[in-house]
Parts: C-alpha cells; sequence; structure tokens
C-alpha cells in the first residue's frame, strides 16, 4: 500500500510539472492570444478590452492556477480558429487514439509473446536465426513506411479495406475495429521485433544461472523448468519495455493516424499546430500525457504484483 | 553458446553504413540531376539508365533527390545527437558527481520528462518554434537530452566513489579534470551504444517528423518529405515510394548493426 502511495504521489507530481512546463512555454513563446484571437480587427482598444476580459493582465501564477483548476473541472478553453470550447473538439477523439494504441498494444502481446518464447526455447536453429535478420530490418522500418507498404499490400493488393476509409465507432463499431487494425499493424510491427529480441535474449540469460540447474537436477522436466523457472523471470525486464512501449505508441499514433486518414487526437494536434491553436494543442499534449502517466503507473502496479521485490528496493 | 565468432553484425553493419556515407559524401559533389529541376516530360518516368530511381510527380529525378535528402536526414541527426550529447554528459556528469539538492531537483523534473515520449515532446516545441529544420533540430535535439543525462549520471554514481576517483582526488586533481579526464572515459561504452541508438532514432523522428509536413521544408529534398508527396501516387507511381524508403531502412541497419557489433566487441 505505502508503494502504491508513493506512485500516486509520483504520478501527481509528474502532471504538475509537465503541465506547468507546458504552460510556461506555450505563456513564454506564444505571443499575445487576444491579439492572434482578433486577428485582423485588433485595434488596441479591443486588444486591451479582451485581453482584461481573459484575465490576460494577472500575474503568471494566477493564470497558471485559473488554467489548471478550469482544466481539472472539463474546462479546457477556446479554440482560436474555431472559437468553439476544446473539450467538444477532442472529447470524441480520444477513443479512437485509446482504440488504436489498444488494438496495437494487444497485438504486441499476442504475436511477440509466444514468437519470442518459441525463438528463444530453440535457440540456434533456423527459425532463429531467420527471424533474426526479418527483426533487424523490422526494426529499421519507420512507423510510418510500414503504414505506406500495407495500404498498398492490404489495401490495394489485396483489397482487405479501402484506403483512406474510415468508419466512425459511433456509426458501426464492427467495421471501425475493422479499419483500425491495419493502422494498428503498422503501429505494432517494430515494437514486436524490439520485444521479441528483448524476450529472448532475457531467456538466454536466465538459463545460465545457477538455479536453473538446481531446478534440472531436483529432477523437473525441461518444460517445466522453462514455464515455472525461468519465464516467470525471464519476463519482467519485457514488462518494463512494453509498458514504456505503450506510452511510445500513444505518440506513435499521431503520424500513423495521418498515414491511414484517421481522425483522431493527432489529427487535430497537428492542424492546431500549423493553425497556432495553442489551447487546443496544449489541451491535447496534457491529455496525452495524462494517458502516458497513467500508463506507466498501472504498469508499476502490476509489476510490482509480478515481483514483491521491487517495492523493498527503492 | 557460440565460441569465438565472426562479427557478423560489425561486418555488414560497417558495410552498409559505409556504402551509405560514401554516397552522401559523393552526392555533395555530384548528382545526376539538379535535385530540384522540374521537367514535366519525365513525369513518373520509370526506372531506367537516364533515372535510376525513376522520377516524381513534377519530373524531378527521384535518385538526386534522395542523395540531397539522405545528406539533410544524416545532418539533422547529427546535429540532434550532438546536441543530446553534449548537454546530457554535462548535466549528467555534474548531477551524478555532486549529487545533493541540485541532483534531486533535476532528476525529477527529468524523470517527468523522460516518461514522456520524445515525439510529443518535440511536437511541442515544433508547436512553439514553427517548423522548419534548425527548429527540428533544437527539438530533437532538447528531446533527446533526459535519455542521455539519465544514462551518464547512472555512470558517474557507480564510479564518483571508486579508488581511482578517490586516489586522484588525493593528488590534487580539480572536480572538472576528475570529471572528463578520469571518470568520462569509463563511461564511454555506455554512452557510445546510446549515442547510436539515439542517432536511429533520430533519423526515425526526423524522417517522421517531415512526413508531416513540420519538418525540413520544401523545396529542399527530405526523405521523409519524399515518402509524404509519393503516398498521394501510391497506386499510379509505387516505385517513387519505395525509394525513400528503402534508403531510411538502410541508414537506419546499417547504424543498428554497427551498434550492436561495437558492443559486442566490449
Amino acid at each position: 500500500m505505502k508503494y502504491i502511495g508513493k506512485k500516486v504521489i509520483l504520478m501527481a507530481a509528474t502532471l504538475i510539472v509537465v503541465s506547468f512546463l507546458v504552460f510556461l512555454s506555450f505563456f513564454v513563446m506564444s505571443g499575445d492570444p487576444a491579439t492572434s484571437m482578433l486577428g485582423t480587427q485588433a485595434t488596441p482598444d479591443r486588444v486591451e478590452a479582451l485581453r482584461e476580459e481573459m484575465g490576460l493582465n494577472d500575474s503568471f501564477f494566477t493564470q497558471y492556477f485559473r488554467w489548471a483548476g478550469s482544466f481539472l473541472k472539463g474546462d479546457m478553453g477556446i479554440s482560436y480558429s474555431y472559437r468553439i470550447p476544446v473539450e467538444s473538439m477532442i472529447a470524441d477523439k480520444i477513443p479512437v487514439t485509446l482504440a488504436l494504441t489498444g488494438i496495437a498494444f494487444l497485438m504486441l502481446i499476442v504475436l511477440a509473446i509466444p514468437l519470442g518464447i518459441y525463438i528463444a526455447k530453440y535457440a540456434g536453429g533456423i527459425a532463429d536465426r531467420v527471424i533474426y535478420v526479418l527483426n533487424q530490418i523490422m526494426m529499421a522500418i519507420p512507423p510510418f513506411f510500414a503504414g505506406i507498404l500495407i495500404t498498398f499490400l492490404f489495401g490495394r493488393i489485396f483489397k482487405l479495406f479501402t484506403p483512406g476509409g474510415y468508419v466512425s465507432y459511433k456509426d458501426n463499431f464492427g467495421q471501425f475495429i475493422g479499419y483500425m487494425f491495419f493502422p494498428a499493424l503498422a503501429i505494432a510491427l517494430p515494437k514486436i521485433a524490439m520485444a521479441v529480441k528483448l524476450l529472448r535474449s532475457s531467456v538466454i540469460g536466465e538459463v545460465k544461472k545457477d538455479y536453473v540447474r538446481t531446478a534440472f537436477s531436483r529432477g523437473n522436466r525441461s518444460n517445466q523448468v522453462f514455464y515455472n523457472h525461468i519465464l516467470k523471470n525471464a519476463l519482467i525486464p519485457v514488462i518494463t519495455f512494453l509498458g514504456m512501449t505503450l506510452a511510445d505508441m500513444v505518440a506513435g499514433s499521431i503520424i500513423i493516424e495521418q498515414v491511414f486518414g484517421i481522425p483522431g487526437l493527432g489529427r487535430i494536434l497537428l492542424t492546431s499546430i500549423s493553425n497556432r491553436d495553442y489551447p487546443v494543442v496544449e489541451a491535447i499534449i496534457i491529455c496525452m500525457a495524462f494517458i502516458v502517466v497513467s500508463i506507466n503507473f498501472i504498469v508499476d502496479i502490476i509489476y510490482q504484483l509480478i515481483d514483491p521485490r521491487i517495492s523493498t528496493e527503492e | 553458446m557460440r565460441k569465438k565468432k565472426k562479427n557478423y553484425n560489425l561486418i555488414a553493419g560497417g558495410i552498409l553504413t559505409g556504402m551509405m556515407l560514401l554516397l552522401i559524401a559523393a552526392g555533395i559533389f555530384y548528382t545526376p540531376y539538379d535535385p530540384n529541376a522540374m521537367d514535366p516530360a519525365s513525369k513518373f518516368a520509370g526506372i531506367s539508365w537516364k533515372h535510376l530511381m525513376g522520377c516524381d510527380n513534377f519530373g524531378r529525378d527521384v535518385f538526386s533527390r534522395v542523395l540531397q535528402g539522405s545528406r539533410t536526414t544524416l545532418f539533422v541527426a547529427l546535429c540532434t545527437v550532438f546536441i543530446g550529447t553534449v548537454c546530457g554528459v554535462i548535466l549528467g556528469a555534474v548531477t551524478g558527481y555532486y549529487g545533493g539538492i541540485v541532483d534531486e531537483i533535476l532528476m525529477r523534473i527529468n524523470d517527468a520528462v523522460f516518461a514522456f515520449p520524445s515525439l510529443l515532446l518535440a511536437l511541442v516545441f515544433i508547436s512553439i518554434l514553427g517548423p522548419g529544420k534548425n527548429n527540428v533540430i533544437a527539438a530533437l535535439g532538447v528531446a533527446f537530452i533526459p535519455s542521455f543525462a539519465r544514462i551518464v549520471r547512472g555512470e558517474f554514481l557507480k564510479y564518483r566513489n571508486m579508488d581511482y576517483v578517490k586516489s586522484a582526488k588525493l593528488q590534487g586533481a580539480g572536480d572538472l579534470r576528475i570529471m572528463f579526464v578520469h571518470i568520462l572515459p569509463n563511461a564511454m561504452p555506455v554512452l557510445l551504444s546510446a549515442i547510436m541508438i539515439g542517432f536511429n532514432n533520430a533519423v526515425l523522428a526526423e524522417a517522421g517528423m517531415s512526413y508531416l509536413g513540420i519538418g525540413v521544408q520544401p523545396p529542399e529534398a527530405s526523405l521523409g518529405r519524399m515518402l509524404s508527396e509519393a503516398q498521394s501516387y501510391l497506386f499510379t507511381a509505387p516505385a517513387y515510394a519505395v525509394f525513400p524508403g528503402v534508403v531510411i531502412i538502410w541508414m537506419v541497419l546499417g547504424f543498428s548493426l554497427l551498434g550492436e557489433g561495437i558492443g559486442e566487441k566490449e
């Protein structure tokens, strides 16, 4: 319990630091929001009036706390370019990005762990060597190029999906998942290669340890030793990796959404960046930070459940 | 398992990287065509002796553009890793060597930033600075500092109480000398493999950002940008997308094999 409490505090601290840094950098760099909101209609009087109205004449800390406070209540500000509340712009996009990342992560677990176990069990064999080479190449493929190749191969040649097509999860959930499948594959592929490689080397590292010899000498059969003893320990670094990867996948989905034309968080983030629509950018960054930090938190908890030594070490 | 074996990773990585660098170096002095010269007559021209990789939608020679683009990508990646390494080493060395309250605060901030995907961090910087090649270098460079600082700090923590450091101190060596002449060389192997990984991440990140249109700006060629242009013509001219993609894979593959080969040698 003490461990969980510590992690909750750390998570909150991380979010505060990130939100503070994000707010600070936009505060310093982004120029005057009132001027950019008024655009061509900016006269000194109007700007001054709007500044007063938006509370821009208050001190930095007052503004930060007001922003953070209203953010917690679900009020994320008004978009400069669309003049509508930010939360209404991004609320229905969050599930899209989450679904994409979630499916990719599921693929990663379902494909990488059995494959890694198989490769490690028969290390040195032909399958091992073939997959080693494939892995090296797969790790070097940028996800968006994988996306383009997948579009061409499965969309054009095998006609398994319509390139550029999309069905909202509100209209037809089944089809929505179908359209998420290939983009998720593009995100997952390089990560699968990394996970397989890590699991293999982790298992091979464990095999050499003394407890494995002891387990064998006590008359256990080799499958028993492999699954009950070796794998249990070998999976720990892989779980750490999976946690870090999940956070990475959230960011990676920004690019993949662009490749496949999926209207998720990444899409609005990019348009808002080119429109210099700072409230939207801020809100999306904080949302993604929240997702990433929550993932890290869950991984820490799972980690501790698997290996209770972790909490006493620190 | 395997006894003394040829270091295939090092050999393959060396060959791939060497060929790449040779091509890029040659591309500085000579490209078959002007990378930006448009020729409507050869729009989407196929692969031939005249155009080794065909032509793009404006009739520009893809081979010349790939040469220029890989040079840009390499330049951005090198600058990024340089910024990340230099700042990371200084930050990591100071915090790891001295410890104390500054270390505590900086590492807490570092932890918070480290938990954050570097692509997202770079996007925050780009949205503030605006798109462009130099801004991408700055954004990625800053985004890479935390990971380098973390690695270097770990190494300095490990070595700072070792006997050779103590004896150097007794001989009256200054802190700076101990940090950079005595400890840093010992941290080199770890730092070197981090640099290799960092370089690959930088290549992939630059290509990704240029693909999104917020990196290198036209007309300058960049591999990522070429891929995003090629995607619109994927079904009419698939070859256009293949070459820039393959060159990125080549570059990253070469460096990661080289990195692993160096790691095996240690």
